[in-house]
């Protein structure tokens, strides 16, 4: 199985991170040497084999519903990288270029 | 100046009893070794100095109780665990300026036993590397030979474990991120049975496979070290409720009877000659005291590296979405609207390695690849526990190399993730599994230490303590220190 640039930047949107033109080469070629070598298990048969997505045996751990008193408000702000009033400041969620 | 290759945990706790020493010595004196060696190794991306120096003035106060070894010990974090107050970056660009509003539980558990945070150290971006070259920050170099990796992710804290700055570290392994460098610097690296230790604090990248463990010059140092830091956590409902042992019992160099396994995929292709002479040393010395090795199979070992890479990479790029630019973290400038902070801060702060993964773990999760990737591989992690409760329903341990050369050079493997990939083939397995491993000193190859890796069933850390600190006592691998810059 080949990867495509455009297969690539196609995932690239979806992992909302984007590359130029060269950037986009690179990690083709590397991407398809990767997809390559996992690739490898499609020689494991695997028919009737359980998935295994965790190894603890613990299993839907509950606790008491008890309020308990959250994070104050001026800590949680601490690292957030532009703020106004107390409130998290970005950028309007409409393209500016595109208003009116 | 304290001298670190000439004590451990215990003698230093008797010399801080006896008064010798101080408990603001040891720390000054850390210091001062930090800003000798560690021009060199580079191992820190910060220091911890005030809090560091205010807390032993305190224990000096109250005095160090006989009771509790760990009592004024300085120790360093890998600087993917969350320290209130204390920038905690993941070595990437992404949380240059991130300092937690709280800590990790490990570094609350180290408080109480009153060990001192000197400071944080350096690692892969987002601990995925084998080498640390993937900080966005430092080159961390080998403790025995400066051109070389320290290995990775957790290479800063091995490092500077193995250097002489400090006796212990806490380090995080995902995919052998603990014992590929502790087995690269020739020291003790302990990856916990999955549970063992809370996460809570751990920055994410693999949730099912992250273990937060010590890294140490001995193995009585070592669980020493774990004794504090396992143990439930409300926290964490993934860790575990099962009783924690006194890890450091029960090490009495007896191992008679003992029954070990070595798979001969463990020293198959690709696991380099004098590496291999130097393990079936280790299997020659364990006989000596009794043990029986005999080879097994592990089938599907070697299924572990693409197995590894899908569900690593898979639970990343959900873990990373957090990083948003909006609530912390980095944050792109000249942003026009809502999605270009997203793209562009994640773009712009995030390196090569972790886009990669992320768009590794992206393509595996997303319709029509989903069956053929990421639920093939959790098939065959099935596989590959299987493998491994076949042998432990035989056997005490299995015992092979930590990895399958000695550390490679700086630059040597950067541009290339597959090869960079497989040196990790030996460490992988046990994190699929959640099973306990350990590195520890069993030779050199070149001038270069060899790791010596035992894997135990689930929460089977004392028997591999037990059996290390036999190895440990009938070899003098562990008293080797490295000459850096013509000191040591």
């Amino acid at each position: 199985m080949a990867i495509t640039a455009s297969e690539v930047a196609h995932v690239a949107s979806l992992a909302k991170l984007s590359f130029n033109a060269e950037e986009l080469e690179k990690f083709t070629g590397q991407m398809d040497e990767i997809i390559n070598m996992v690739q490898e298990l499609s020689e494991v048969d695997t028919t009737d084999v359980p998935v295994t997505t965790h190894v603890t045996d613990a299993f839907n751990v509950m606790r008491e519903d008890v309020a308990v008193k959250g994070t104050d408000r001026e800590l949680l702000m601490q690292n957030v990288p532009e703020s106004q009033d107390g409130y998290i400041k970005v950028p309007a969620i409409i393209d500016e270029s595109e208003e009116g | 100046m304290v001298d670190y290759f000439k004590n451990d945990l215990e003698s230093l706790h008797q010399a801080l009893v006896n008064k010798d020493l101080s408990s603001e010595e040891l720390v000054k004196s850390t210091f001062e070794k930090i800003e000798t060696i560690d021009p060199k190794i580079e191992a820190f991306l910060a220091l911890n100095k005030d809090q560091a120096l205010a807390k032993a003035q305190e224990l000096d106060q109250k005095g160090i109780p006989t009771d509790n070894v760990l009592a004024g010990i300085p120790i360093g974090i890998k600087d993917n665990i969350v320290t209130k107050g204390l920038t905690t970056t993941a070595a990437s660009k992404m949380l240059a300026n991130f300092k937690p509003i709280y800590n990790a539980t490990v570094m609350d558990k180290l408080d109480q036993v009153d060990m001192i945070n000197v400071g944080k150290l350096n690692m892969d971006e987002f601990a995925m590397g084998g080498s640390t070259e993937t900080s966005a920050f430092k080159l961390t170099k080998n403790a025995w030979d400066q051109t070389k990796v320290p290995g990775g992710s957790s290479g800063g804290s091995a490092a500077a474990v193995a250097s002489g700055q400090i006796l212990a570290a806490l380090g995080s392994d995902t995919g052998g991120s603990i014992r590929q460098p502790a087995a690269y610097n020739g020291i003790v690296g302990l990856k916990p049975t999955y549970g063992r230790v809370s996460r809570y604090g751990l920055i994410a990248f693999a949730s099912s496979l992250d273990q937060i463990g010590p890294l140490t010059r001995t193995v009585k140092d070592n669980a020493l070290v774990l004794n504090a830091i396992a143990g439930h956590d409300k926290h964490d409902f993934t860790s575990s409720s099962k009783e924690v042992p006194n890890f450091a019992a029960g090490l009495d160099g007896n191992i008679k009877g003992l029954k070990i396994a070595l798979p001969k995929e463990y020293l198959g292709a690709g696991v380099d000659q004098e590496v291999k002479d130097a393990i079936l040393k280790v299997a020659k010395t364990f006989e000596s005291l009794g043990a029986t090795v005999e080879e097994v199979s592990l089938p599907h070992s070697k299924y572990g590296v693409p197995v590894y890479y899908i569900i690593a990479s898979s639970e990343a790029s959900s873990n990373l979405q957090r990083f948003d630019g909006i609530r912390y973290g980095f944050r792109a400038s000249d942003v026009k609207n809502l999605e270009d902070v997203y793209v562009r801060s994640r773009s712009e702060g995030f390196g090569d390695e972790v886009k990669r993964r992320i768009m590794l773990g992206t393509f595996s999760l997303s319709a029509g690849t989903y069956d053929a990737f990421f639920k093939k591989a959790a098939q065959v992690r099935t596989l590959i526990c299987q493998d491994f409760a076949n042998v432990f329903s035989k056997y005490d341990l299995i015992m092979g190399p930590t990895a399958p050369t000695t550390a490679f050079g700086l630059g040597e493997d950067i541009d290339d993730p597959v090869t960079m990939y497989m040196n990790d083939i030996l460490t992988i397995p046990v994190n699929l599994a959640g099973l306990p491993g350990m590195s520890l000193p069993a030779g050199f190859a070149k001038g270069l230490p060899v790791g010596l890796q035992l894997i135990g069933p689930q929460f089977a850390e004392n028997m591999l303590y037990k059996a290390g600190y036999a190895f440990e006592q009938a070899t003098d691998f562990h008293k080797a220190v490295p000459t850096i810059g013509g000191q040591n």
